[in-house]
């Protein structure tokens, strides 16, 4: 292989689309050190006449009896349930659909590349009338029964399980004596743990943004996610009586995306090697 | 983790069930989709399900008791729940903030449609009032007596709470639409607060032309903003009777008003910054917009959130095109009884206390603009001075507009849905600079088209 010289054009590329991934990052840092009149009153890609972040964090948390904190708390709850829950439906029947043979795979195929194909937003208006009917909105399950179906994930689980696991370690096992389920736990889990990361960034982040669902069958402030409830805040901004609050949205959004930074940090190193998988084969 | 794993691996076999559940009801969710798609406007309850009420059903309830649920964003919602659950220590009022404007439509609706889920009294805005109360999902008010408070309201507030025949609800603000001007700006440029509206498009020029970055007001496209301009010009292009539906958006009214307004939009003589957005509140601190029409109800917002304009603000009566003082109707909300409300007697004494009764006390403690006549004319509210408006007495002029409302308004049964595509239609007429007559006209072609579907009989 020849050593390519480094494309000037491509790099210059590069930049431009950092700087244009980036600036909306930098521009919500700034403005989150901004009071409310500072917002309105000064350059937007430049500090203000104070520095207000922390005052402004501070708010953030404690604004209508702490409401944010409630919010956090709750989109937690739907991701760690929600999207752990997903994760640990997907692993299990990716693995399942790829390792044994039964009656109706075909099937499951077939509606499961459909239901990739319908986007969940299509499906919430009808998910609340179902919900509905069972007496389920304005409870947590309205959110978290939903998100734990995910059929991009299972897809992806199901894919990789048929690369990374040998029939032939499972023979093995099997001969060992291990049953279905040991066998599972001990040997396909370990194998499939790139993959399940993966799928649990997926699920993390799609639940995380979750908005449409929640907005639709919630009405109950305490039970929102940051998101429908930042937009709350945001439109509080809106006509008679309108009362903006741009500082503690700003600021509520850098919060919320700090864990979210956070999640990719640490679980990069998995998430890259889920990706290139089975790349080479 | 291993425990929880185990735990997942003997429920594999189970997952395959769980799967076909789910595709189950993917299924079932489509056909729900395509049978709304097919059976257009849900009428709702349907039959003669209403209870019979009475003035003294309303009395007993209140004293009996009991727990009631209300939507609203109000600023003083909350306050006047607390005030309320004082006075009737018997009756617990669950307060729930829904979501302003759509979020709390989408919500109301979607709950209508699932025939259960709706608050017992909701906030309903004038405008949307209609699409709520046609369908038959409030309470005619009529049956508590209500019928007799007609002379506590201005005749607009009042003409905004029916619709048909019936009383859907007791107004709570208005919103008269006065002419909100930045006096620093207009010294500085020698302008002279206009009485017509050729004399508004006369200091239009003149600013724009002494400084090309200050406009006379912003103007991008807002149907609230553009229907009360019509109603102000006497137009009336819409009317109903809950069934046969008529549009007219270039009736006389309508182009009287484009004549005038055309003529600001095609010279780019009004701003495009969009309404109630940080840019929006920013220019009007600033002085990049010099005039605002619109309802009496900014000062408030003025006052909390455009601090950097203390001091340069005015009120003037709207301009008008013969100079005789007329105005119109801007925002403004009402509280509505739902059908669904398995204690209507009480939510609508609640509905009474809010808006007929102590309730007002706290609305206007709040800041907010009233719809009840007495408060109108209460020397001590019609003479308060505002230091935010440079000690101008602001509701001498603001309650002189909330008498001149022209009368004889009203708006669609969709009108949410008619404001949803505006800038689809009316929206591109502005954005390209042009006469605003062929956008009115794509507005109401789609608004016909969409009310035939909904199993309205339009005529457009």
């Amino acid at each position: 292989m020849t050593k390519s010289k480094p494309s000037r054009l491509l790099t210059g590329l590069m930049v431009l689309y950092l700087v244009y991934t980036l600036v909306p990052l930098v521009w919500l840092v700034i403005s989150a050190t901004k009071t409310q009149d500072d917002l309105l009153s000064t350059p937007g890609l430049w500090f203000g006449d104070s520095f207000a972040l922390f005052s402004n964090i501070k708010e953030t948390l404690t604004y209508n009896d702490g409401i944010f904190l409630r919010w956090l708390g709750n989109t937690l709850l739907y991701v760690v349930v929600g999207a752990g829950g997903a994760t640990l439906l997907a692993t299990a029947a990716g693995y399942g659909l790829a390792k044994y043979k039964f009656a109706g795979r075909r099937a499951v195929f077939a509606v499961l590349l459909g239901a990739i194909a319908i986007p969940g937003t299509a499906l919430a208006v009808p998910t609340f009338l179902l919900f509905s009917k069972l007496g389920l909105t304005n409870t947590v399950w309205a959110i978290i029964i939903p998100s734990l179906i995910s059929p991009f994930g299972l897809y992806l689980m199901w894919v990789y399980a048929s690369e990374a696991i040998p029939f032939e370690l499972l023979e093995a096992a099997r001969i060992d004596g291990a049953g279905e389920v040991r066998i599972f736990t001990t040997v396909a889990l370990r194998l499939l743990a790139p993959g399940v990361v993966t799928v649990l960034l997926f699920a993390v982040v799609a639940t995380w943004n979750n908005y449409f669902l929640p907005l639709i069958m919630l009405s109950k402030p305490s039970l929102y996610p940051l998101t429908v409830g930042l937009t709350q805040w945001n439109s509080q901004a809106t006509g008679v009586g309108a009362n903006p609050i741009y500082n503690l949205v700003i600021t509520g959004s850098l919060l919320t995306i700090v864990p979210l930074v956070v999640a990719f940090l640490l679980l990069q190193r998995f998430w890259q090697s889920g990706l290139s998988a089975g790349s080479v084969k | 983790m291993g425990a929880g794993v185990t735990v997942k691996g003997n429920k594999m076999k189970s997952f395959q069930r769980r799967r076909l559940l789910v595709a189950g009801t993917t299924i079932a969710a489509l056909s729900l989709v395509l049978a709304a798609c097919g059976s257009g406007n849900d009428s709702g309850s349907g039959g003669d399900t209403k209870q019979q009420g009475s003035p003294a059903a309303v009395d007993e309830a209140l004293k009996a008791g009991g727990t009631i649920t209300y939507w609203s964003w109000t600023p003083s919602a909350q306050a006047q729940v607390t005030a309320f659950e004082k006075a009737y220590p018997n009756v617990k009022v669950n307060y729930v903030n829904a979501g302003t404007g759509n979020d709390h439509y989408t919500k109301l609706q979607n709950t209508i449609k699932a025939g259960s889920g709706a608050p017992d009294v909701a906030q309903i805005e004038y405008q949307a009032l209609p699409q709520f109360a046609l369908p038959g999902s409030l309470v005619d008010l009529r049956q508590y007596g209500f019928d007799q408070f007609e002379s506590a309201y201005t005749p607009s507030t009042w003409a905004a709470v029916h619709a048909g025949e019936g009383l859907f609800g007791l107004p709570q603000d208005s919103g008269p639409m006065a002419l909100f001007y930045n006096k620093e700006v207009f010294d500085k440029y020698g302008l002279t607060v206009p009485k017509t509206w050729d004399e508004y498009i006369a200091a239009a020029k003149k600013l724009h032309a002494a400084d090309p970055k200050k406009f006379i007001t912003n103007d991008s496209g807002d149907a609230g903003f553009t229907t009360s301009m019509i109603w102000q010009a006497g137009g009336k292009p819409f009317s109903t009777d809950g069934k046969n539906v008529t549009i007219n958006l270039a009736d006389e009214g309508s182009k009287k008003w484009t004549s005038e307004w055309n003529q600001l939009v095609e010279g780019g003589l009004v701003s495009t910054i969009p309404g109630w957005s940080d840019a929006w509140f920013k220019a009007l601190g600033d002085g990049t917009i010099a005039t605002l029409p619109t309802g009496a109800w900014m000062p408030g917002v003025m006052e909390a959130s455009v601090k950097a304009g203390a001091g340069k603000w005015r009120v003037a009566p709207m301009p008008t095109y013969d100079g005789q003082p007329v105005t119109a109707e801007n925002g403004g909300s009402t509280q509505a009884v739902l059908k669904q409300s398995a204690n209507p007697a009480l939510a609508a004494g609640f509905v009474r206390w809010l808006n007929n009764g102590d309730g007002v006390k706290t609305f206007l403690a709040s800041g907010g603009f009233p719809a009840t006549t007495a408060d109108l004319k209460a020397p001590e509210f019609v003479g308060k001075k505002s230091a935010y408006f440079g000690g101008q007495a602001i509701n001498e002029v603001l309650t002189g507009a909330a008498s001149t409302v022209a009368p004889g308004w009203s708006y669609l049964p969709y009108q949410l849905y008619a404001n949803s595509i505006f800038g689809d239609t009316v929206g591109k007429s502005y954005q390209a600079k042009s006469g605003l007559d062929g956008g009115l006209k794509a507005w109401q072609d789609a608004l016909v088209a969409y009310g035939n579907q909904q199993g309205f009989q339009v005529n457009g």
